[in-house]
């Protein structure tokens, strides 16, 4: 980690700002419209879809940097213990659930 | 007039109560990766007050333990977080009465879990504003309440947990718990998929920019490509059956009947 506290309170502060302006759009400022357009709503429906997507995948899925366009991947004991996590999440739609039987997998997989 | 705002508030303490279970344990995993990562525990414990959005702050541990600069770090929590305005335009109209310091209040402690309980209870019931509103404080409070509580705890756990256990790994786990009921069709699957593939194509590119740009491909491209993909057997579908749709959380209300959120849901206006 190589953040500087004053960028981590910035972080913080703005994020926070933002995120409480994105909470009191519709509640505070306008307070009176019923309706937003149907294909905003749909579009807004796929971003926690495709941003979580974004920050799994890379967090699993180990890159070799290369100096191609694209990078390589390699293999990791990541890749099958989020694999059973998944299903995992599937079948319980359970937080803890998933955690802790991705964690095991992963602890089991490191020790062979 | 006091007697009646408690016992309004107490119903929605425990309407939301079920939602505990995963909250605690939500929390405890930020407070000790972000510590075990490097975070300064006045910064972590910060950012809960602040922000107040468990996904957003734990996409935020995650770039800032990979070094991503606070432009790129905050733009994420801002995505991360823009389901608000959703929220915030379906539930407006229910807060309409109260006055604008209420309003601002009831938007800071606005959640997924929060939204849902409310909206299924201003539907089912449609209560007067005063019962609107000690129930969703009875209900945004706690869950409040409940996550300041268990990110210091997991902040005060996480300095005493040994290195090496690549405790890190519990980030991605809990969003992909996370993801899971949000792919409900073929167009958030399409979303999701370029979102992912996306991110770790761009890896190339200067710092962290790919989970962003990818993210948002992702989801212009479910949006364009949502009338092929799912056709639209539902032009008919009437205005009730898409807000049943968003108080099951993003997902398929449908399919998940019988999951914790919809149980919860239910209880809220269930009970008499």
């Amino acid at each position: 980690m190589t953040t500087s506290t004053n960028a981590l309170w910035l972080i913080v502060i703005a994020g926070g700002v933002g995120t409480f302006a994105l909470r009191a759009s519709f509640i505070v400022v306008v307070g009176r419209v019923d309706e937003i357009p149907p294909r905003a709503e749909r579009a807004l429906e796929f971003v926690p879809a495709a941003v979580l997507a974004a920050l799994v995948v890379p967090a699993i899925v180990v890159v070799e940097p290369t100096n191609a366009a694209l990078p390589a991947i390699e293999y990791s004991p990541k890749l099958p213990a989020a694999a059973l996590a998944a299903v995992v999440a599937w079948k319980t739609k359970n937080v803890p659930a998933t955690i802790a039987v991705g964690m095991v997998a992963l602890w089991t997989l490191q020790a062979l | 007039m006091f007697v009646s705002a408690r016992a309004d508030a107490v119903d929605g303490v425990r309407a939301i109560s079920p939602f505990l279970l995963g909250i605690v344990p939500f929390g405890l995993v930020y407070g000790v990766t972000a510590v075990d990562q490097g975070l300064p525990p006045t910064i972590v414990a910060a950012m809960s007050a602040l922000v107040f959005a468990g996904a957003a702050q734990l996409a935020a541990v995650d770039l800032v333990a990979r070094g991503a600069p606070a432009v790129v770090v905050l733009t994420t929590i801002l995505v991360v977080n823009l389901r608000y305005p959703m929220y915030a335009a379906s539930i407006a109209p229910h807060f309409r009465a109260f006055s604008s310091r209420w309003r601002a209040l009831c938007a800071y402690l606005m959640t997924d879990q929060a939204y849902a309980v409310a909206l299924t209870e201003y539907r089912e019931r449609d209560p007067s504003p005063a019962r609107r509103k000690w129930y969703y404080l009875g209900a945004a409070g706690t869950l409040w309440v409940a996550w300041q509580a268990s990110t210091i705890t997991g902040v005060l756990v996480g300095a005493q947990v040994p290195p090496g256990l690549s405790l890190e790994f519990a980030i991605p786990l809990t969003f992909l718990a996370l993801l899971v009921p949000n792919v409900t069709g073929r167009s958030s699957a399409l979303a999701a998929g370029i979102g992912g593939v996306g991110t770790v194509l761009g890896t190339n590119l200067p710092y962290d920019v790919s989970l962003v740009v990818a993210a948002l491909v992702g989801v212009l491209a479910a949006t364009a490509l949502d009338g092929v993909l799912e056709p639209a057997t539902d032009g008919e579908e009437t205005v009730g059956s898409d807000e049943a749709e968003a108080i099951g959380g993003d997902h398929d209300a449908a399919a998940d009947g019988d999951d914790a959120d919809e149980g919860a849901g239910s209880n809220a206006g269930g009970r008499s």
